[in-house]
């Protein structure tokens, strides 16, 4: 089975615990308005690769790793590729690499997957269903659904959320955030995320629309929202 | 208080060591592994940070002026100048290279052109009665060596094939084991000299006679070292009694290396461990307090800081920042169970908060992934804070070398007082590339420099061709490169000996000869681009002038075997070229891919390259990767640069510079500190030998190249040694802020 891959950062230090290999894996199914990477959208492109020569890469960086690091499978949704995704996970556990998935459930059916993930990344896009709809251009079920797999499957998780400036850049929506997290278990890390205009430019080199309009979000006030769910989510 | 006078031994175990000079077995003996953490450290005493101030004004003057002073009528030498002070009262530690601080020393042993362009480029003038004498009476090492060199060479050496060769300046790289004078006291030194030269009878000939001169004139050495510190006030006949004494006593033995010559990299060795055998003694006795030793250990350093030698621009052009390269080597393992980590290691590290970053002296961490990991943190915490320490994997060093081992310079490792380099700068192998497409005809200058080599004409090269081709200019230029060295060396001996430090070596010393590399990956990369993309010359005259490459083609720094194979073939084949030919002194031939700065002006003085690398454009710094050419971050980068292989092959080193915005290495600070353990840690696991870590803003490099005054200490980390920013040229600048920097998030 052949694998797309997009790209592939040996030193990731932010996309999971520790040093991690990230492998940015081509597809996905929603076409969120502040997506940083367009080019991931479609498996029309992206380097081929079988799950063997993905995982030989992979264990080039394993004295890296340490306790905690290993690969983290971003995308694109790593999901939107799921059979070879699972291949891939299976072949990392086997070689004893900590596995871990960047995602935004936006495809549930996928126990066999969660069982070689030691950690889920979960995005949040927004609570409401008609919000959600309007930033992912997708509907919220599967992503719901995603997120009861992994808490009946017990899953380790980290939370996850872009802060846009209008959209979400509020105390109302933090509070809002702050109570739907409480309600999961086995939440490690809550993260907002400050939107930025980094991959704007990828929009005209594919000649695709850039939809939402936005300043990139202030770093120092998306720390204070950080703060503050951090605060309420101690409560 | 009598104890203090009485103590010299007491309370050290062992018996070899106090017969025979064995300064490892008495640390083996008596050292303590510390395994804790940074909580005992202490600040700046009152004394040590008025000596600070006084040494910052000192820097910021002659940072104004280009030097403060130069002694234009007394030469170079252990004992020639009368004391000199930065603030009696408030100095612990004494002692300057001459009367006073930052006064910088002339050595014409080396060669007068030298000295006289240096002087003439600050508004100096050579002593008449100087000039007169020493040229009607002594010959230079420069003048040696031009007597003896071959046409061949000259050619090589014009045409900057062969670059920076120390054949008009101080080799340096020797590393005198200044711990004996310490521990042993000069006279006992004396004493063990004295029996070498008596048991160095004359049997089989010359060699025998050269080496019983050198031993008169070390134990010559050894009595002006005693002589200049008795002008301190200070008998260091006899052994070190006490902790300030034994860092005295070491010192006076660097000073007089630094008084004697000025070798391009003048380093230290490994002595923290050392001197806090003696501190912990004295802990233990109650006679000293964390903060006396800390501001012995301080003001130690200052004082190493305020080492310096008479350059001249072309100099600072190659080695930018005024670097002395006092490395101090710090931590490593003494056997597969116990680190040689002590207290002292952490004091020496300290000293770049106490102090303040520093490029000088050059910290140097010999690292093991079985290092206590309270000292991998404190390391990386210094790293992120002050960009001041180079790494080197203890772990495939010390299966050479031994426990006892120092780093000279950047990366080249030799057993203390047991070993010591012939150094000899670079070979420019991306300049022989394009030799070898030429017909070994220069493509700057036109002339031709190695004959016999066939010349390429094809419209698209062949990668075999070339390859054959390359070999041939590889072979050619590793003979005159030998040649050149052994003359080099032979002259050195004769004209420009280092009795001071050679004192300080065992009599029957082990010769390393360090050749290097330039260009490497901007040559592997060419090469490359031949055997894989399409690569048509745009010649002019039939040589060279631009290439035109159609496809794309693996790159150096992604770890990709289809080229970094090259990169590894083509280090082994010139190693072994080398190695073909015979060595002065019996010398063993070792090689280093390091460039200092001199990146950039070897790129200056060279061609368009088959990589795409424009003529004049700078070469990546020691095996670095090209800028910009890695597409899988930095731990690929890394990779491929762990793949060239040290042991028997790369030898004297392999520099690589690494450097990472905060941001990008972790949220919190913890998260940093252990991000960089992880990374150090990898990396030696891979087999790599020498890692430069910088952890700072490109934005923060942009804004101090356009406001330096904003930023006086910023310290940061090139190819094998740190160096003041501010200290770089505008276009070394330009170099580092626009190599690679890791900030993908």
């Amino acid at each position: 089975m052949i694998g797309k891959i997009h790209s592939i950062e040996t030193l990731g230090l932010v996309d999971g615990p520790g040093i991690r290999v990230v492998v940015f894996m081509q597809g996905c199914p929603m076409r969120c308005i502040f997506c940083h990477n367009p080019d991931t959208w479609t498996t029309d492109s992206g380097l081929e690769m079988t799950k063997e020569e993905l995982v030989n890469f992979i264990l080039k960086y394993k004295n890296y790793f340490g306790i905690e690091g290993g690969v983290t499978f971003s995308g694109g949704e790593p999901l939107f590729q799921k059979d070879f995704l699972l291949e891939a996970l299976k072949l990392c556990k086997e070689n004893d690499i900590n596995t871990c998935i960047d995602t935004a459930g936006s495809i549930y059916d996928v126990d066999e997957i969660l069982k070689y993930t030691d950690l889920v990344i979960y995005d949040i896009k927004a609570l409401d269903k008609d919000k959600y709809f309007v930033i992912t251009n997708y509907k919220i079920d599967n992503s719901l659904k995603f997120l009861d797999l992994c808490q009946k499957m017990n899953k380790k998780m980290w939370i996850r959320q872009v802060i846009i400036p209008n959209i979400n850049d509020n105390e109302v929506y933090i509070e809002e955030l702050a109570s739907f997290i409480k309600k999961l278990k086995n939440v490690l890390k809550v993260e907002l995320l400050p939107y930025h205009t980094n991959g704007v430019y990828k929009y005209k080199e594919l000649n695709i629309d850039y939809k939402l309009n936005s300043e990139a979000m202030n770093k120092d006030r998306c720390l204070k929202l950080n703060e503050y769910l951090n605060e309420l989510l101690k409560h | 208080m009598i104890l203090m006078y009485t103590l010299e031994w007491k309370y050290f175990i062992g018996e070899n060591w106090k017969k025979n000079i064995d300064v490892l077995d008495f640390i083996t003996n008596n050292y303590k592994e510390y395994t804790g953490d940074n909580s005992f450290l202490v600040g700046p005493t009152e004394k040590s940070k008025i000596i600070l101030n006084k040494f910052n004004e000192l820097k910021k003057e002659e940072l104004q002026k280009g030097v403060l002073d130069i002694e234009t009528k007394i030469m170079s030498g252990i004992d020639n100048f009368n004391p000199g002070y930065i603030d009696k009262e408030n100095e612990v530690i004494f002692g300057l290279q001459t009367d006073k601080p930052l006064k910088r020393i002339i050595n014409p042993y080396g060669g007068m052109r030298m000295v006289k362009s240096s002087l003439a480029s600050y508004g100096y003038e050579l002593d008449k009665d100087v000039e007169k004498y020493f040229n009607m009476f002594r010959k230079t090492h420069n003048q040696g060596v031009f007597d003896a060199y071959t046409k061949n060479i000259r050619k090589m050496r014009s045409a900057h094939l062969l670059t920076g060769l120390p054949d008009a300046y101080g080799r340096g790289r020797i590393i005198g084991d200044y711990r004996r004078i310490a521990l042993y006291g000069i006279d006992f030194l004396i004493e063990k000299k004295q029996e070498d030269l008596d048991n160095h009878s004359i049997i089989n000939g010359s060699p025998d006679i050269r080496l019983r001169e050198e031993i008169s004139e070390q134990i010559r050495a050894l009595n002006e070292i005693k002589s200049m510190a008795n002008k301190y006030g200070f008998d260091i006949s006899k052994p070190a009694n006490n902790s300030k004494e034994a860092v005295q006593w070491l010192y006076f033995g660097y000073l007089a290396a630094i008084k004697e010559n000025n070798g391009a990299a003048m380093s230290l060795g490994r002595t923290s461990t050392f001197l806090d055998i003696y501190f912990e003694r004295d802990l233990n006795l109650g006679i000293i307090t964390e903060k006396e030793i800390q501001e012995l250990v301080d003001q130690f350093v200052i004082k190493l800081r305020l080492a310096c030698h008479l350059r001249t621009p072309e100099y600072n052009e190659l080695f930018a920042g005024d670097p002395t390269w006092v490395t101090e080597s710090i931590g490593g393992m003494l056997n597969d169970n116990k680190s040689l980590v002590t207290k002292t290691s952490f004091r020496f590290l300290h000293t770049l908060i106490n102090l303040e970053s520093s490029p000088e002296p050059n910290m140097t961490v010999l690292w093991s992934s079985k290092l206590p990991e309270n000292f991998k943190k404190y390391c990386a915490l210094i790293s992120i804070k002050t960009d001041s320490i180079q790494y080197e994997s203890d772990d495939l060093m010390r299966p050479i070398y031994g426990p006892d081992y120092g780093i000279a310079c950047c990366v080249s490792a030799m057993k203390i007082g047991k070993q010591m380099q012939f150094f000899g700068a670079r070979a420019n192998l991306a300049k022989a590339l394009l030799y070898s497409l030429n017909g070994g005809v220069d493509e700057i200058t036109n002339n031709l420099v190695i004959d016999n080599i066939p010349k390429i004409e094809d419209e698209y090269l062949d990668y075999e061709k070339v390859l054959e081709n390359y070999k041939l200019v590889l072979q050619n230029l590793a003979k005159n490169y030998v040649d050149a060295m052994n003359i080099i060396h032979y002259m050195h001996d004769k004209y420009a000996y280092e009795r001071g430090q050679m004192a300080l070596h065992d009599t029957d010393v082990d010769r390393l000869m360090a050749f290097g590399i330039a260009g490497f990956s901007c040559l592997v990369d060419s090469l490359s681009a031949i055997k894989y993309a399409k690569v048509k010359p745009i010649r002019n005259n039939g040589i060279t002038e631009s290439f035109e490459i159609i496809g794309d083609f693996p790159k150096y720094g992604n770890d990709d075997d289809r080229v970094d194979n090259i990169a590894v073939e083509i280090a082994t084949y010139f190693s072994n070229q080398l190695k073909k030919h015979g060595i002065y002194r019996n010398a063993k031939h070792t090689l280093s891919i390091l460039t200092i700065t001199s990146n950039v002006v070897y790129g200056k003085n060279t061609g368009a390259t088959p990589d795409g690398r424009k003529k004049g454009e700078p070469f990546a710094p020691g095996a670095n990767p090209m800028h910009g050419r890695d597409k899988c971050g930095a731990l690929a980068s890394l990779n491929s640069v762990a793949k060239i292989p040290y042991k028997n092959v790369c030898e004297d080193g392999i520099s690589n510079t690494f450097s990472i915005v905060p941001d990008a290495l972790g949220h919190s600070e913890i998260e940093r500190i252990n991000n960089l353990v992880g990374i150090i840690d990898g990396y030696f696991k891979n087999g790599a030998q020498h890692l430069n870590v910088n952890v700072l803003n490109r934005e923060t490099l942009i804004d101090a190249m356009n406001n330096p005054e904003k930023y006086p200490n910023l310290t940061i980390r090139v190819s094998g040694y740190a160096v003041r920013f501010n200290r770089l040229s505008k276009e070394q600048q330009q170099e580092v802020i626009e190599r690679t920097f890791h900030n993908k998030i």
